[in-house]
């Protein structure tokens, strides 16, 4: 026995498990699938011919990872603080993201905005879109079958699973990315929050309080 | 303000790839903004890319598409749908 501890004097089995108790994963040795292999071979093709090298290929790579919430975040708290930019982010959100700095290609950018009465939140029913050139990459429950069909037809079950339990008088609005358009929440700014700077206020906007599946944290439940 | 445009989401289920939600067919809904032109998702699968067709924001009311199982009647979705897909609805009931 690998791990026949002295003090394990319970009986059930330990088999299969890691010292510290947990089942060992199974190796990921499956073979590859239709899809995987036709990437695999489209993009070596792409590469023979010169359309593409693999320098460039780990470079875009490189790229999408160096994105995260923290840009979107920016992008909420200066127009929080800056009603201008607010105004210009509401009317087209790419050209404001872009005005920060954020190399965010083609993106065709809406942001909706949280009231006092209106909570907003996305969806993609069909596939996974999402705000990948200004948030970064998903995460995987926004991708999940779960979340993309319960969400349009019992977003207040769906938004309370997440913690968040909306007043009565809040209208939810879901908005589906069928198409062109990908889409970012606004969330209101916290109360209490009017004199800090845009740089504190970043701090607040999480990832999933631009998705709508949250709200900012409050700036009293920091952790020190 | 004028009541906004209502329009209907046409009920054909085409085979291809299709960027119109099956649970929104049939469904009546008012447009909330336009988007400009965009390339026809029908025809760019196929590498067609000379395809364009006006793209709009459509908001339905929650009661509008799933009626007595709404979670909240009043609660809305909004969907992009090309403008091939809508055929006027200016029959229908007003927007809550």
């Amino acid at each position: 026995m690998p791990h026949d501890y002295a003090h394990h004097s319970h009986d059930h089995s330990h088999e299969g498990l890691s010292p510290s108790g947990h089942p060992y994963r199974a190796d990921n040795d499956e073979p590859l699938s239709y899809w995987q292999t036709m990437e695999i071979a489209m993009r070596e093709l792409l590469i023979e011919k010169g359309e593409t090298t693999a320098a460039e290929i780990s470079a875009q790579i490189d790229l999408m990872d160096a994105r995260s919430p923290a840009n979107g975040a920016a992008v909420v708290a200066r127009a929080w603080v800056d009603p201008a930019f607010k105004a210009r982010l509401l009317a087209n959100a790419a050209d404001a993201s872009r005005e920060m700095g954020f190399d965010i290609g083609a993106l065709q950018l809406i942001a909706v905005e949280n009231t006092a009465d209106t909570h907003n939140v996305i969806v993609c029913t069909l596939c996974s879109c999402y705000p990948r050139n200004l948030l970064g990459l998903p995460p995987d429950w926004y991708k999940s079958r779960a979340y993309r069909s319960r969400l349009v037809k019992t977003p207040r079950a769906v938004l309370r699973e997440f913690g968040l339990d909306l007043p009565e008088g809040t209208t939810v609005r879901v908005h589906d990315s069928t198409a062109d358009m990908r889409y970012i929440v606004l969330p209101a700014q916290p109360a209490g929050t009017d004199e800090m700077t845009a740089a504190e206020l970043a701090e607040l906007v999480t990832r999933d309080s631009m998705i709508g599946t949250g709200v900012p944290r409050s700036p009293v439940s920091q952790p020190e | 303000m004028a009541d906004p445009e209502r329009v209907r989401v046409k009920t054909m289920m085409p085979p291809g790839h299709v960027r119109t939600p099956a649970y929104l067919r049939g469904k009546t809904g008012w447009i909330e903004r336009r988007l400009g032109s965009f390339g026809n998702p029908e025809e760019l699968a196929y590498g067609r890319k000379d395809d364009t067709r006006e793209l709009l924001r459509v908001r339905f009311s929650m009661a509008e598409i799933w009626g007595d199982a709404a979670e909240r009647p009043t609660d809305t979705l909004d969907a992009e749908i090309f403008a091939h897909w809508l055929e006027p609805a200016e029959d229908a009931p007003h927007a809550p």
